[in-house]
């Protein structure tokens, strides 16, 4: 969607920052993701329950790279926050989608 | 309220050990979800910020909180519950019952709620009725969300009274109070925030359970002998029944395989579905946070992608459980195995909770626990922040206190919010009472959105209805599926009489359908008698006298194909259809 708007920015290049929503759902997915990692290398497997799968190591691992994929998309593309119709409206609006 | 405090109570019997690292992990989610609710709350500026967030959401926020919302106790709890039970016919309420309904709304109803600017499903009442009908509609709904944040609340405390083995009084009042600080800190803002959150950490929690669960059962293969071997063996329905979704007569209990596509294709798909959906304001409010018409269209369009998958992370886990937790196939086979979550023996209910026990170790059983309880929690905000903006704009601003400024509003809707919250732990209490309180419910949506949408549809398409058909047709579709409901062998538990021989799902249909019958009969009965509204006042409320420009978005045209909401929808028919064909 088209965020440049033709408006002056009140606040030149100010981004959603920690408020963008891919950023909390990125590093609460990545601090999850290592809770397990460590837990799948250094707690009990408990590989009878599972099958024989370490489900910690392999869920965290997926959950890092998920996380850190969230944080990477926001980092790569901030958002600027739009002045155009709510003057002190700072919710972020991710490009793209 | 503060997470420190977990430690210090000494655990009961729990159905389930949890270890530090699952504490951890619940502890930081919920560290989070205050967080935000923190964090949100210096932006909020106006009253209608705190209401819909300033209609300032992407399309993919609103489109996962749109299916958040919905993602709470009886998604989670009843479907696993039935896909033990029924097995793969429980699909159904996905596929037949959810994805057509949500299409509908996003292609033909939100040009309409969003264009003619209302916040609520009674104030659309308002402008296209009149006040009788409003009032009607802003009382029923207020009361309903009240009821259902208590029972969400009940389940809620429950599972926490299971899982971690706190006392139910102080899992409720705990449960409540998180509940209560992120809505009052941050508004639906924070709320929304949340329910994506929390849909990213279900869907963490319940993959690798799918997944576990296949592995031990031998694969998608190893399931469908394990279950066949069961059927065969008279536990549960003829395993046929339970692997293929259609004629699905085990769900619907009819006999006929004919009268039980019809049962499923009109009762569940059409009347029900099309009542919950389209007119659930609990649904259409996140819709309506977004910052076009174009948005708001493709908010449900959006949501139906993830939701038609949910099932493959609820109903197969479900499916599992009955062959592989021991207590659950003593279930099945008609056997009484005490204990449970409930205390008073294991049912179906328990199925996810007995798998998670079993197959998932210390640190995924904290995701999963956590997955859980976010699950209900949404489902009880989704009911609180309703509530607040009905009493608050519906009930408060137009039949109590008149023309007060914002901050007048905005403050009664947080002492609304508040009071809700304890209310709603009374109606905890009372849900506590009822053993069969998820059917129960399901009869009361049944009855309570058959009838709005049949109001809703014809007053939509017909501008020849008048505003005293409006709440007639409300009050007389209500009255007669609460009639049916009363002859009926169990939708109203013992207060039924039994004079008409159907109960369970059967009885439900029969009082949505009959409630949506005597709906339509009664309003255009009525209408020709009556004096319809003049055309001018019905623009941006009836489809007629819309004009064009008004419930379309100018920029739409401009964007690429799969921004668009009709091409976004004819994907997600397309592949609902190719599913309802594999399986």
């Amino acid at each position: 969607m088209s965020d440049t708007s033709a408006t002056a920015r009140r606040k030149p290049g100010h981004t959603a920052g920690l408020l963008d929503i891919r950023n909390i759902i990125g590093s609460l997915l990545a601090i999850d993701g290592l809770i397990l990692l460590l837990a799948g290398i250094f707690a009990d497997t408990e590989e009878e329950k599972t099958g024989g799968i370490n489900a910690n190591l392999w869920a965290g691992l997926v959950l890092l790279v998920v996380g850190v994929a969230f944080i990477a998309w926001c980092r790569l593309r901030p958002v600027v926050v739009p002045d155009d119709y709510d003057a002190d409206h700072d919710e972020g609006r991710p490009e793209g989608h | 309220m503060s997470p420190t405090v977990e430690p210090l109570i000494v655990p009961m019997a729990t159905l389930i050990d949890a270890s530090f690292v699952d504490y951890l992990i619940l502890v930081i989610y919920f560290a989070f979800v205050l967080g935000i609710g923190f964090l949100a709350k210096s932006q909020v500026s106006e009253s209608m910020d705190f209401f819909l967030s300033g209609r300032s959401l992407p399309a993919w926020v609103t489109g996962l909180a749109f299916i958040s919302a919905n993602l709470g106790a009886v998604e989670i709890m009843g479907m696993s519950a039935n896909g033990a039970d029924f097995g793969l016919p429980a699909v159904h309420y996905f596929w037949v019952g959810a994805i057509p309904a949500m299409l509908f709304l996003g292609v033909v109803m939100m040009p309409f709620y969003y264009g003619s600017k209302v916040r609520s499903v009674p104030e659309f009442m308002l402008r296209r009725f009149g006040q009788g009908a409003h009032l009607v509609n802003a009382i029923s709904f207020a009361v309903a969300q009240l009821l259902i944040a208590g029972v969400n609340l009940y389940l809620l405390g429950s599972i926490v009274h299971a899982l971690l083995g706190w006392p139910l009084p102080v899992a409720l009042i705990v449960a409540a109070l998180i509940v209560l600080s992120y809505i009052t800190l941050g508004g639906l803002s924070a709320a929304i925030y949340n329910e994506v959150l929390q849909f990213f950490i279900i869907v963490a929690a319940l993959a690798p359970l799918t997944i576990l669960g296949l592995h031990r059962v031998g694969g998608w293969n190893g399931l469908t002998d394990k279950i066949t071997a069961a059927g065969d063996a008279g536990h549960g329905p003829p395993a046929d029944q339970q692997l293929n979704s259609w004629p699905g007569q085990a769900l619907s209990g009819f006999d006929s395989s004919f009268w039980s596509v019809v049962g499923i294709v009109f009762g569940l798909g059409f009347v029900l579905s099309f009542g919950y959906w389209t007119t659930n304001f609990v649904e259409v409010q996140r819709a309506m946070a977004s910052d076009s018409i174009s948005s708001a269209r493709k908010t449900p369009i959006i949501g139906a992608f993830p939701k038609m998958f949910v099932p493959f992370i609820t109903i197969i886990p479900g499916m599992i459980a009955a062959v592989l937790v021991t207590d659950i196939a003593k279930v099945k086979a008609g056997e009484t195995v005490p204990g449970g979550s409930s205390g008073d023996g294991v049912t179906y209910n328990d199925s996810l909770i007995l798998l998670m026990r079993d197959l998932l170790p210390n640190g995924l059983l904290g995701l999963a626990i956590t997955g859980l309880l976010a699950a209900f929690m949404a489902g009880m905000a989704a009911n609180i922040s309703a509530f607040n903006t009905v009493f608050s704009y519906d009930l408060w601003a137009d039949y109590v206190v008149k023309d007060r400024d914002d901050d007048y509003y905005l403050r009664i809707g947080r002492i609304a919010t508040v009071a809700a919250t304890a209310i709603a732990i009374f109606t905890a209490t009372l849900a506590a009472n009822f053993s069969n309180v998820m059917d129960y419910l399901q009869v009361l949506f049944g009855f309570f959105n058959a009838p709005l949408f049949a109001t809703f549809i014809l007053g939509m398409f017909w501008k020849r209805m008048t505003p005293t058909a409006g709440w007639v047709g409300l009050v007389s579709g209500t009255l007669s599926a609460v009639a049916v409901a009363f002859l009926s062998e169990d939708a109203f538990g013992s207060w039924s009489t039994g004079v008409i021989p159907l109960g369970g799902q059967g009885a439900a249909f029969l009082a949505a359908s009959v409630a949506f019958v005597v709906d339509i009969a009664l309003s255009v009965g009525v209408s020709m008698v009556t004096e319809p509204k003049p055309a001018s006042e019905l623009r941006g409320l009836v489809y007629s006298e819309t004009p064009v420009e008004d419930r379309t978005d100018p920029n739409e045209a401009t964007y690429p194909w799969y921004r668009r909401t009709v091409p976004l929808a004819s994907i997600a028919l397309v592949m609902v259809i190719v599913l309802n064909t594999i399986f």
